[in-house]
């Protein structure tokens, strides 16, 4: 968290001495993308912090926990693939869920997928990128998430 | 704007439920509301931030210079400069297929654009440090040290793939 603080310091700084009115831009720029996000955002917590309180923690352990191995790689695979929902929410659950004891290899799994993955936004890719490219990127990059989500376990000891 | 409006009545719903438990000893609703406000304290701590970072890229980074560099180059240089517009820019995957096209009307060969559209899902720098505030420096690292080579090689097989076979994008 704090090397987050210190870079986006001093890259403030080295702009403001720069020039203060694109620094001042900036902010302006920072100031409507967050207030345009905020809504969704907020819904979207309120929405996870009911589900949470819904589903046990045993389940959810049971299914993405530090034993669930291959089934929790692939459950995390699967929900990040059809989930739409930007990273500024995403991670921070993810934060929450590996203090409950969630592997890191299932919420890798679940995040790279949902940021590489797009089966909601399928339709859209399609009518820029053409049917056949867009199933061949969707399909290798599913591919690539479990590549990467298999090397975070091993990482982590999670595996082996 | 009609969905708007819905969002925000439940959330202020949402609000006066949570004090409302809390007010009265409503376990179930406590317990909402706790998990709620972890979620919120949390990214009220980095969010700031990572809007500034983004604020300070869209002024500062001058895309028309990447974006032109990309659109020219046939070697090894446009998946670099694939890369740079998609960790400098901000929106992920989606906002990157109109950019795609634009680089492929501007003459930039297949490969570069299949992974300068998955890189914009993967390696957004803000987005990169807001993943390792959370998960930590080593998970970040070890999916991106993982992830880029595969996307390169696979941006390669596909791109040759589909030129070979005179596979055209519809750019309207």
């Amino acid at each position: 968290m704090s090397i987050l603080y210190i870079i986006t310091t001093i890259l403030f700084l080295l702009s403001l001495i720069a020039s203060r009115e694109k620094t001042f831009k900036a902010l302006q720029v920072a100031w409507q993308k967050f207030m345009k996000l905020l809504i969704p955002f907020l819904s979207m917590l309120i929405m996870v912090s009911v589900l949470l309180y819904f589903v046990p923690n045993e389940l959810i352990l049971e299914w993405l926990g530090q034993s669930s191995g291959y089934k929790g790689l692939l459950i995390g695979a699967l929900l990040g693939s059809i989930s739409l929902m930007p990273g500024f929410i995403a991670y921070p659950i993810a934060g929450v869920l590996i203090k409950q004891g969630v592997a890191y290899m299932s919420i890798a799994a679940f995040a790279t997928t949902l940021m590489m993955v797009g089966l909601l936004t399928y339709p859209l890719e399609k009518a820029y990128l053409g049917t056949k490219a867009t199933i061949i990127r969707n399909i290798s990059a599913f591919l690539i998430s479990i590549i990467v989500s298999i090397g975070i376990g091993i990482l982590y000891g999670e595996l082996l | 704007m009609n969905k708007k409006l819905l969002s925000i009545i439940s959330i202020f719903i949402f609000f006066i439920f949570a004090m409302m438990s809390v007010l009265f000893s409503f376990v179930p609703g406590k317990m909402i509301a706790w998990n709620f406000w972890l979620f919120f304290k949390n990214m009220m701590t980095i969010l700031p931030v990572i809007f500034i970072l983004i604020g300070l890229f869209e002024v500062w980074v001058p895309r028309k210079v990447i974006e032109d560099h990309m659109g020219t180059d046939a070697k090894f240089g446009g998946y670099l400069w694939g890369v740079l517009l998609a960790s400098f820019s901000a929106g992920g995957m989606f906002v990157s297929f109109p950019i795609a096209c634009a680089l492929y009307r501007k003459g930039a060969n297949l490969k570069v654009i299949f992974f300068y559209v998955s890189c914009a899902g993967l390696c957004r720098i803000p987005m990169t440090l807001y993943e390792a505030s959370f998960l930590g420096i080593k998970f970040t690292l070890i999916r991106l040290a993982i992830a880029i080579p595969l996307l390169l090689m696979v941006s390669i097989i596909l791109g040759t793939y589909l030129e070979k076979n005179n596979y055209i994008l519809d750019t309207k």
